[in-house]
Order: C-alpha cells, then sequence, then structure tokens
C-alpha cells in the first residue's frame, strides 16, 4: 500500500514530522585493523567508514609536496537494499560518490600538515534506506575524528525533498523514489559554509532558499549529536588510559 | 518510540522482497476534542461537545468511530449535515484511500468541512493505539482490531470528560468482539433509526449488509445470475487467454445487449442476454469469455426497452441476432468484474398506486443504465420528480441493482430540474463558487494600481475596439490597428489579462481548474471564474481602463509579420461592436474615423492572411449551429435560427488564430518540457472512406490524402443547382477527423505537435483566458517568458501539466456534449405542440435509417425506416454507394428530402424530437405531410418542387 508522502495531518509516511530526522545511532572505532573507523546508523540506512593513514602515498605520480591527497573508495554492500545485486567491480554511482566524498573532506582536512602523504577512506554501506550519502560523510567525519586527523570542523550532511511546499528532512528510500526534487547537502556547522550541494531532479527556485535554510538547520543538528558522542568516546577512551580530558 | 514495519511484497516482475520500513510511534497527537485539555495541541481539535442530532438509543454526549466498511459504503450518510463529530481513524482511512480514490477524496472533503466537525485520528502513530499485527492474523482482522484498540483508548481518555465514544460497523464479528470489550457498538442502521428528526436519513443508507445475508441463504431464494469469478482467477484467466479484459458498455437501444472493447479483437465483443450481462453495468471494467465461433452472432439492431418488471427469463429467442456472416462478432458473457465505474444516476420513480409501499424501482435517465431498486418512505413527494440514486450492490438473486436515495432535483419537466440533470449528467462542475473562492476577488469598485502603469504599457491612447457577438458580455478579445511610418502596419491583439486576477495555487485557481472551461447553455452560461472577473473586471469593455496582455505585431501589407512582441498592458477600448456593427462601419466607405479605418485595414489584413492559410492546407469546416431566441420572462425558446458567419466573424478569427500560432511559437521555444499547446492529429486515411464514396455517387472527386489536397477538393466541389451540397460535403469530412487535444510539450515528439485542421506545424490557445483555463496557463507561461511573472513549481512539472492537460480535454469534451444535449433540450421545448413540414438533407445512409440535417434550423436527426406490416416492401442497402432502396426509391447521401418534425413522449423522462419522412414518398414508409403549420414566419413546403430521386 502506498502511503501519502505528507498526509493532511502533517505526518510523514514513518510517523515523522517534515522536519524530524531520523533516529540517529554511531559508535567510533569499532574497526580493529584501521586507523580510525566509525559507523552510523540514521534510521535503517547503516555506514561503516574506516579511514587508513595519512601514511606515505604509495604512488609517486599521485604524491603532492605540499599536502596530503584523499582516496575514498565507496561501496554499496550487495545485501545492502531490498533486491540483492550482483557485485560489479566499477559500478559508476559508487565512483561518482566517492569522488564526491573526497572533494568534501579535501575542503575541511588540514592536508597541509601532512605533505607527500595520502589518507585512505572506505566506505562501506551495510543497510542502505535511503540518504546513504549523507550518512557516509557524516561517518567519514566521525571516523577522521578517531583517526586523529585534524579538520577545520566538522562536516555534517542531510538530504531533504520538497513535497508541496514543505520541507522534507533526512529522507527514507520511499521519499527519495516520489519523484520530488532529491536535495543534499554538507554543511561545516560552526561556519555555516557549505562543502558540498547536490541536486537531482527539478527544485523550483522559490523553494531553493527555504530548502537551505531548513537542511543547514538539519545538518546543525546532526553536528550536535555527532559532537556528543565524541566526546563520550573521547572521555572512554582518556579513562582506559587514565587521563582526565579537557571537556 | 521506533518499531519496525515488515511486510512481505510481490514485485511486477514476480520477485518476492521483503521489505522493512521505519514505523515512528507518537506521544504528541491530541486526541481532537475540544474538551481535552491534556493532549499537546498541535493539530485544531474539531470535536465538540454535543451530537447535532440526538439518539435515543444512545442518550449521553458522543462522538462516532467509523469502521472501513462504513466509510466505503455510507458516504452519503457521512455526507449528511446531521451526522457530525466523527473520530476517523488513520487505519480506516488508508484503507479507503488504497480501495477507492474517489471516496478517498470525498472523506477528505467532509474533514475539511469545518460544520461537520470530523477528526482525522493518526492512531497508527500514536504509542497508545498501535497494535502489532500477530501471527496467524489476517489482515483484515488486525485493522478490525486497530479500530477497537483506538475506540477503547477513546473511551478511557475522555470518561472523566463525560463523552463517550459509540463504535459504528455492520460486521457483525466487529461489533461482538467490541461489546465483549465493553464498547458501544452499533449497525448504522440501528443508529440511524434512533436519530431524532432525521426520518429520511434511513434512504440515504447503502445496502451493504444485503449482499451478505442473500449469499449466505443461498438456498431459498432463486438466483438469477452466476456467481462472478474472483479477481486472482480473472488475472489467471487473462494471462493464459482464457478471459478478455474491456471496458463494458450496454447499448442505448437494447437493454439485453451490451458490448466489451478488447484488444484481442478488432471488433467489440458482444454481450446477449440478462445472464450473459451477468450483472455488468455501463462503464464497468470486466472480464469476459468468448464462446467458441460457432455460436458467434451479429448485433440484434432491434430496439428493447426494459418495461417488464417482472419477467425473469428473457428469452434470447425473441431477439433475432443477425446471422449473415458479414455482421458476425465475437460473443461472449461477463465472468468478473474488475473494476466498478458506478457514479450517482440521476432518473425517475417508476410510477406505482401505492406510494405508501417502502420498496420502489429507479428509472435512470441515461438508457444504459439498468433499473435500480430503491428503498424510500418519500415517494409520496418523489413521485413525479427528478432524483439522484447511488447504487450499492448488484446480488446474485436481485434482477436489478440495489440501491439508496441520495438528494431530490426537483419536478419532472421543468426546465430548471432537466437542466440541472443535464449538468449532472455530463459531471459538469456548476455548483456556485464557494466562500474561499469569493474571498479571493478583489473588492469593487476596483481600479489599477498605480504601480501598474510602471511595470506595463500604457496603451490607452490607441484606438482599441472589440467585436463579438451580439449580447457578449465576457470580452476577452480586441484589437487595434494603425499604419506606420515606413508603410508597414501595427496590429495589437489584446486580450484579457485573468492571470492579474487569478494567482496560482489560491482557490479561485483551484476552482477554475476544475472548471476548466465556461459552458454555455442556450439560455443559462456557466462560469469558469465568478461573475465580477469575467463580465466585470476582466471584460474589455468599451471606455473603460483594463488590464490586458497584448501581442502586437508589425506587418507590411501582403501580411508578413516583421516584428512581434507580447507585453502586459493597460488599454481603454474606444467601442465594443457587435459583428453586424462592425460590418457595417467597413462597408460605409463614407466614414474615415480612425475606428472604421482601422477596421477596414484589419479586413484587409485579414483576407491576406487567410489566404496564406489556405495556401498551405488550413481546412474550412463547417458544422450547423443553432441559435435560440429565448423569451425573456419565461425563459423558454420563442424562436429558432442557425447562426448567420459574417466577414467580420473571419476578421477576428484571422486575428485570434495569428496571435495563439505566434504565442505558441514562443513558448514552445522558451518551455519546450512544459509548454501547453494544442494539437490536432491527422485523421487515418481510411476515415474518409464514406466521404469519398459519396461524393463519388454524386460525380465529385474528393482527394484526402493530406490537410491540402482536402482543402483544395473541398474548394472545388460543387454540385451545380445546389449550393448546400458543399457546406454539407464539409459538415461531413468535419466529422471524419479526430478530435483536437491539449498536450504537454514534452510528452510528445516534436513532430506531433502538428495542428491538421488549421495546417500549422505548433498551436495553443492564448486568446479566451476567461472561458478557457488552458489560455490562462499559456498566459503565465507567457508572462514568465518575457519577465512579467515568476514561474512556479507545477507550472514547470510536465508530469502535473500532462495531468491538468487531460483534465482539460476531459472538461471541453464534457461541456461540448452537454451544449450539445442543451440544444436537444430546447428544440424539444420550441417544437412542443408543434408539426412541421421542413426541408432537409441527408448526412448519412444506414441499413434501416437515415440522418437528416434539417437546413433552416440545423438540426440533426436519425429518421429510423420501417415498412408498416400491410405494405412489405423491400430494404436494400449498399453500403459502397452509400445508398438505401426501399422498394422503387433510393435514398442517397446527401440527398434532398422532406421531414416532418414533431415532439414525441415516449416516456415520462424521455421526449424526443422525432422527425419523419415525407418526401420521396414511399408507401408504407413515409408520412403524409401536413400544410397546416404552426408559428406565424414559417413558410409552407413546397413538396411539388422536389422530385422523388
Amino acid at each position: 500500500m502506498a502511503s501519502e508522502i505528507l498526509s493532511a495531518e502533517g505526518l510523514r509516511c514513518d510517523g515523522r514530522r517534515p522536519q524530524e530526522m531520523r533516529k540517529l545511532k554511531c559508535e567510533l572505532g569499532i574497526s580493529e585493523g584501521a586507523d580510525g573507523s566509525a559507523l552510523v546508523e540514521q534510521g535503517y540506512t547503516k555506514v561503516l567508514v574506516s579511514v587508513f593513514g595519512p601514511h606515505e602515498c604509495a604512488n609517486r605520480n599521485t604524491r603532492n609536496h605540499e599536502r596530503a591527497i584523499i582516496s575514498c573508495s565507496y561501496n554499496l554492500a550487495s545485501f545492502g537494499s531490498a533486491i540483492r545485486k550482483k557485485k560489479m567491480n566499477s559500478d559508476k554511482k559508487s565512483t561518482e560518490v566517492g569522488v564526491m566524498i573526497q572533494n568534501t573532506f579535501e575542503a575541511a582536512v588540514m592536508l597541509e600538515k601532512f605533505p607527500k602523504s595520502q589518507i585512505d577512506i572506505y566506505v562501506q554501506v551495510l543497510q542502505g534506506d535511503g540518504g546513504e550519502r549523507c550518512v557516509a560523510i557524516n561517518a567519514t567525519t566521525l571516523a577522521l575524528i578517531n583517526a586523529g586527523i585534524p579538520m577545520k570542523d566538522y562536516v555534517c550532511a542531510c538530504a531533504a525533498t520538497v513535497y508541496q511546499d514543505s520541507v522534507l528532512l533526512d529522507i527514507n528510500n520511499l521519499e527519495e523514489s516520489s519523484r520530488g526534487p532529491l536535495f543534499m547537502l554538507a554543511v561545516m556547522p560552526r561556519t555555516e559554509s557549505i562543502v558540498q550541494l547536490q541536486l537531482d531532479h527539478r527544485l523550483h527556485n522559490d523553494h531553493l532558499d527555504k530548502v537551505v535554510k531548513e537542511t543547514i538547520q538539519g545538518c546543525r543538528d546532526i553536528q550536535v549529536l555527532l559532537d556528543r558522542q565524541v566526546k563520550e568516546w573521547t572521555v572512554e577512551a582518556a579513562a582506559a588510559y587514565d587521563i582526565k580530558p579537557r571537556v | 518510540m521506533l518499531k519496525a514495519k515488515t511486510f512481505v511484497k510481490k514485485t511486477k516482475q514476480g520477485n518476492i522482497i521483503k521489505v522493512v520500513r521505519e514505523h515512528y510511534l507518537r506521544d504528541d497527537l491530541s486526541c481532537g476534542s475540544l474538551l481535552c485539555k491534556g493532549c499537546p495541541n498541535l493539530m485544531p481539535a474539531k470535536l465538540a461537545q454535543q451530537q447535532k442530532a440526538e439518539s435515543s438509543l444512545v442518550p449521553a454526549s458522543h462522538y462516532l468511530v467509523i469502521d472501513t466498511n462504513v466509510a466505503l459504503h455510507q458516504i452519503d450518510f457521512l455526507e449528511d449535515p446531521n451526522i457530525t463529530d466523527v473520530i476517523v481513524l488513520q487505519t480506516v482511512l488508508q484503507e479507503v484511500r488504497h480501495l477507492n480514490d474517489s471516496l478517498y477524496k470525498r472523506i477528505r472533503t467532509i474533514v475539511e468541512d469545518g460544520k461537520k466537525r470530523f477528526y482525522v485520528m493518526c492512531n497508527e502513530h500514536h504509542r497508545s493505539t498501535y497494535i502489532d499485527r500477530e501471527p496467524n492474523e489476517s489482515s483484515n482482522d488486525r485493522n478490525d482490531r486497530a479500530i477497537r484498540v483506538a475506540t477503547a483508548w477513546y473511551e478511557g481518555h475522555l470518561k472523566n470528560l463525560g463523552v463517550g465514544v459509540v463504535l459504528l460497523t455492520n460486521d457483525r464479528d466487529n461489533r461482538d468482539k467490541a461489546i465483549k470489550a465493553g464498547l458501544k457498538a452499533y449497525q448504522v442502521v440501528e443508529y440511524v433509526k434512533s436519530l431524532k428528526g432525521c426520518a429520511n436519513l434511513v434512504d440515504h443508507l447503502s445496502h451493504e449488509g444485503g449482499a451478505k445475508d442473500t449469499t449466505g441463504a443461498a438456498g431459498d431464494r432463486k438466483m438469477m445470475y452466476e456467481e462472478h469469478v474472483s479477481l486472482y482467477q480473472v488475472k489467471q484467466g487473462i494471462k493464459s487467454n482464457r478471459y478478455y479484459q474491456g471496458k463494458f458498455e450496454a447499448s442505448r437501444e437494447n437493454y439485453l445487449e451490451g458490448y466489451v472493447s478488447c484488444h484481442a479483437f478488432d471488433k467489440q465483443v458482444i454481450i446477449r442476454g440478462l445472464k450473459h450481462l451477468n450483472r455488468a453495468v455501463h462503464e464497468d471494467v470486466v472480464a469476459v469469455e468468448i464462446f467458441p465461433k460457432s455460436q458467434w452472432v451479429g448485433s440484434s439492431s432491434t430496439v428493447q426497452l426494459d418495461d417488464s418488471v417482472a419477467a425473469e427469463d428473457e428469452d434470447l429467442n425473441q431477439m433475432p441476432a443477425t446471422a449473415e456472416s458479414a455482421y458476425i462478432r465475437p460473443t461472449g458473457r461477463v465472468v468478473g468484474i474488475i473494476k466498478r465505474n458506478w457514479r450517482n444516476y440521476c432518473g425517475v420513480l417508476l410510477p406505482t398506486s401505492n406510494t405508501d409501499n417502502v420498496r420502489h424501482i429507479f428509472v435512470p435517465s441515461e438508457k444504459r443504465i439498468p433499473r435500480i431498486r430503491i428503498e424510500t418512505r418519500q415517494a409520496a413527494t418523489l413521485m413525479s420528480h427528478r432524483i439522484v440514486v447511488s447504487i450499492d450492490c448488484w446480488p446474485r438473486s436481485s434482477r436489478y441493482p440495489l440501491g439508496h436515495f441520495v438528494r431530490d432535483i426537483g419536478p419532472l419537466g421543468d426546465r430548471e430540474t432537466e437542466e440541472e440533470v443535464l449538468l449532472l449528467e455530463h459531471d459538469i462542475p456548476h455548483l456556485p463558487f464557494s466562500q474561499s473562492v469569493l474571498d479571493c476577488l478583489p473588492k469593487l469598485p476596483w481600479s489599477i494600481a498605480d504601480y501598474e502603469f510602471v511595470l506595463r504599457e500604457d496603451l490607452r491612447h490607441l484606438c482599441v475596439c472589440s467585436v463579438d457577438p451580439p449580447g457578449c458580455t465576457d470580452i476577452d478579445d480586441a484589437l487595434h490597428f494603425r499604419k506606420l511610418g515606413n508603410g508597414n502596419a501595427e496590429v495589437g491583439v489584446h486580450i484579457a489579462d485573468l492571470s492579474y486576477f487569478v494567482r496560482p495555487g489560491s482557490a479561485l485557481d483551484l476552482e477554475a481548474q476544475k472548471r476548466g472551461t465556461s459552458v454555455y447553455l442556450c439560455d443559462k452560461r456557466i462560469d469558469m471564474v465568478p461573475d465580477v472577473l469575467s463580465s466585470n473586471l476582466c471584460s474589455l469593455r468599451s471606455n473603460e481602463d483594463r488590464l490586458a496582455f497584448s501581442a502586437i505585431f508589425e506587418m507590411t501589407p501582403d501580411g508578413q509579420i516583421v516584428n512581434r512582441k507580447f507585453c502586459k498592458t493597460v488599454i481603454r477600448s474606444v467601442a465594443s461592436l457587435t459583428y453586424a456593427e462592425a460590418q457595417i462601419l467597413i462597408d460605409d466607405t463614407n466614414r474615415v474615423d480612425p475606428l472604421s479605418e482601422g477596421l477596414r485595414g484589419l479586413n484587409e489584413l485579414a483576407k491576406k492572411l487567410k489566404q496564406q492559410r489556405i495556401e498551405a492546407g488550413a481546412l474550412t469546416l463547417a458544422s450547423p449551429e443553432v441559435r435560440f431566441h429565448i423569451d425573456s420572462e419565461t425563459h423558454d425558446p420563442i424562436g429558432i435560427e442557425t447562426k448567420e458567419l459574417k466577414e467580420t466573424n473571419s476578421m477576428i478569427e484571422e486575428f485570434m488564430l495569428l496571435a495563439n500560432c505566434e504565442v505558441a511559437r514562443y513558448i514552445e521555444k522558451a518551455f519546450p518540457q512544459c509548454a501547453v499547446l494544442r494539437r490536432h492529429p491527422s485523421p487515418p486515411l481510411s476515415n474518409f472512406d464514406l466521404l469519398v464514396n459519396a461524393a463519388a455517387v454524386k460525380g465529385v472527386k474528393v482527394s484526402c490524402s493530406s490537410n491540402r489536397e482536402l482543402a483544395y477538393s473541398l474548394e472545388h466541389a460543387d454540385v451545380p443547382g445546389d449550393p448546400f451540397f458543399n457546406i454539407l460535403l464539409r459538415i461531413v469530412s468535419t466529422r471524419c477527423m479526430m478530435q483536437a487535444v491539449y498536450f504537454c510539450s514534452g510528452m510528445l515528439p516534436e513532430e506531433e505537435y502538428f495542428h491538421y485542421g488549421l495546417a500549422v506545424p505548433c498551436y495553443t490557445h492564448f486568446t479566451s483566458p476567461i472561458r478557457r483555463y488552458p489560455d490562462l496557463l499559456v498566459h503565465r507561461l507567457l508572462a514568465a517568458s518575457v519577465g512579467y511573472d515568476k514561474t512556479y513549481t507545477e507550472l514547470l512539472d510536465r508530469n502535473k501539466v500532462h495531468e491538468w492537460c487531460e483534465n482539460l480535454n476531459y472538461r471541453h469534451h464534457q461541456a461540448q456534449l452537454v451544449q450539445r444535449s442543451s440544444i436537444a433540450l430546447h428544440t424539444q421545448l420550441y417544437f412542443k405542440e408543434k408539426c412541421l413540414d421542413e426541408d432537409a438533407y441527408i448526412l448519412f445512409v444506414r441499413r434501416n435509417a437515415i440522418v437528416v440535417l434539417v437546413r433552416r434550423y440545423g438540426l440533426e436527426s436519425t429518421i429510423f425506416l420501417k415498412s408498416d406490416k400491410q405494405s412489405n416492401v423491400e430494404f436494400n442497402y449498399e453500403e459502397e454507394k452509400c445508398k438505401l432502396t426501399i422498394g422503387k426509391v433510393t435514398l442517397q447521401m446527401f440527398d434532398r428530402v422532406i421531414v416532418q418534425i414533431s415532439v414525441e413522449d415516449c416516456s415520462i423522462q424521455h421526449r424526443k424530437l422525432r422527425m419523419k419522412l415525407v418526401n420521396p414518398i414511399i408507401p408504407g414508409v413515409s408520412v403524409e405531410p401536413i400544410y397546416v403549420t404552426l408559428g406565424k414566419d414559417d413558410h409552407l413546403p413546397k413538396p411539388d418542387s422536389l422530385k422523388p430521386s
């Protein structure tokens, strides 16, 4: 039964109000072998990110003498969506998202601190229920923090769509497939600078300001949650070494 | 709180997938009662303290909760103003939406109506009322339980406030369980009967239970029909080509016959006999089973009306089916109904002697709909009234479907009642504009705001005038003409700027969009926008400042456009002329004032433009148009004439076409994906076979391979001594064409934008925004592309625009149909108690009938030719030659005949204009001429001047 995207009572198909986010759960340092890792769940979208580096740039040709380079690979698990997909080696869409994440973090990570080196980001989507790109960016932020790589600010991302003049934040799979505009924004909340903006389908000019404003608010909300998690994790990690951190 | 909603789904490809979705439960949803102070106030509460109507069954104050079946079947009960304070659960609403979208919309309309106090409770997302589906529980049972749980929650929640809840359900099982759980639950009928002062409400109840009861007690009642095959079996059957799906069309003439159009067959499948029709109603989507070829028959071509009330075993032997091999069609029977397309029907009760009786038979005015059995206690008052009835169900044991009374329209035969019936039957929105629509209108007295002069061009100094039919109050176009220094001329086409007043998304806009077009009945106009706009503020009346959207062209003396400009303007028309007045100004060469000079200039240019169009291959078509003289007091028609066309008509038309074409080109370039355009597909050549054959018989060759050739051959098709022949030929060729339709440019390849009749690659409607909604959309698009206005989301969404175009096409078509019916109604009123002989031409020849056109009135009618029993003349029909020979007389297409016109009462509700053949005289077929005619201006036809062919 196809339920309404937004009912007259102001509830979305899963019972949220337009500007409510899905339940967000995150965990840092869960992958033993990586330098930094994070698992972020937003609703039923679940993304695991592992970060390796900074280490010496393996390929001489890509090496940069001024700053570090970032490489990112994005992969959707074959069991991650409703219909099991055959694994493909070079999936165009995944490559594109990989490049997008790479671009995003090149703007946020203080790359000039690590000349001639490389940072590898591996994004694995374990479960996809809409907004995978955004969750991937949020998880990458945490994984980079976990790896101790200095950044200018958190990078938080949030997806949105417009349905009958109202902005729906953090959209799920059902809402993504409703033929409305798909808007995605990655923001550094402290300065409110937009790092990444993507739009699929058509969005009317009249709605643009509203969507940007609401989505930035969504990103800020996410930042608060991520920040809380980072602080908790710091306290735990410090306790393990018997250090009292300044929080 | 988070819950997972898990279910298994089958995709279109047949794969089974498991879907897991999030389901959030909330604690900030309110109960909706105005008394409750504890609930969070995010949604406005609606439910008041008291029901409007008091119930003897539940004397205490209470709210009603309805279950899905009540919502699905008892919509007329819910719409009654006496029924208020109802809680509509989300579970119910979702089920209704899934099962029947139009009902869902009706319930939504009730919810929006503040006076009805219906509240939608989102019980599925409410923390206290959500329930999980238990193992082995069907989804229906789970939903019923959810309804009971929500009712119980309300009972507890409202206990301290002194309000109870009553569950209305017709499902016995559900009711028992609810009562067991300590809830108040009643059947709808029980509850309605207990209401004080609503005795007639019982009539509005539908026979929802009837169907179930009769299937249960199958033994003691005779089953008339075979059981319908289940939907699942139907699907299987269609897949394996055992059944075929199609839309059922009942025959107009024979209630025992119907046709189903299936893709698999070229010809429609014929279904004969009540048993085989198996309860299919006109317009239902059905599954049919085809008989083996040996049992195939043709249409019986006899007329049979359902008059026998008791006759149960209609014998097919009564209807001699044509067995001639040429007319044999696939024959079959209905095995199942895929989708019912029942609506509300207008009609009358079948007169009975005993009006105290509760059960009655209702006869719909649409002949293709079967009679309906209804129960009403108001039979005495409704007996000679037109009423509206809705079908509820059609059990196997009942010969007729069961229905219920919806409303009373008015006394039978009354002109206003009959007009409303026409509007209802054609689905024309005609109710007065609602308050929210009227609130969007500007306040009177109105004047143009000063800033408009900054944005717009002030063209008030120009000599603008409008030319329209007499009595026209919604003037949406005006013209101006002036000579420029370089020898060229400037022509301005000024169109009323409705888009300034009707802003997108407003209540006014939505209403106008729903109506789609103004509907012109013979003595009444149903406006698309309220009168203030249509005949005052937007109407380009003379000597008043008006806002306009102007298309201004610079043209060379031989009609070539060298420059074009679209802009919003302020104009002041100097004269509102009629076609006749304008014609006088043009013809009177003594007049040299700017107005007459301008008209003459326009006329010259128009002739050039017309010449160019015709050279390009545009067709000049004809259709007979009738005009009534209406008595100003009684509103009865007192005169009738065909519309006369003057040179000025064609002048205005040329400039409107020019503006439309230019605007179409412009918006198509500016918005290639979402422009609203109008196309006219070229008809398949086979459509013209009849025309070519008929013309060949008269010795005229018609070539139809392209619109240009057709135009050429129509131009030169003349039969010496019969000037009307050419017009007839044009009328017939119009019938061979396809319908022109609105479409969204992004939905079709560019080659298909073509307009066949006008021979232009791209066309739209721009010039009548007051009476056509597409023009308003075009105005908005054009305004956006020249930078006067902004676009909005829906305007640029091509799926949305496509959806709009579909609706506009439907509305346009319905408006045309109702116009025709209105003319028929008025002709019938005009010819009441008259009987005249008139000159006519044969338009088409059929096997046992001819279609004639009465030239003087532009009336068209079918004359069935039947020989009486004594003189057994032979009928000989030659399809190829369009010829029907009866005895020694031959009737041919385009022949001139004399017919007798009278009005015949064939039944209480169908009064019909009846024509009979007078000349040529065919013994036993034609009737005697009358030489006495009524009405002072009617001339006497002279039958001697005609020779039988």
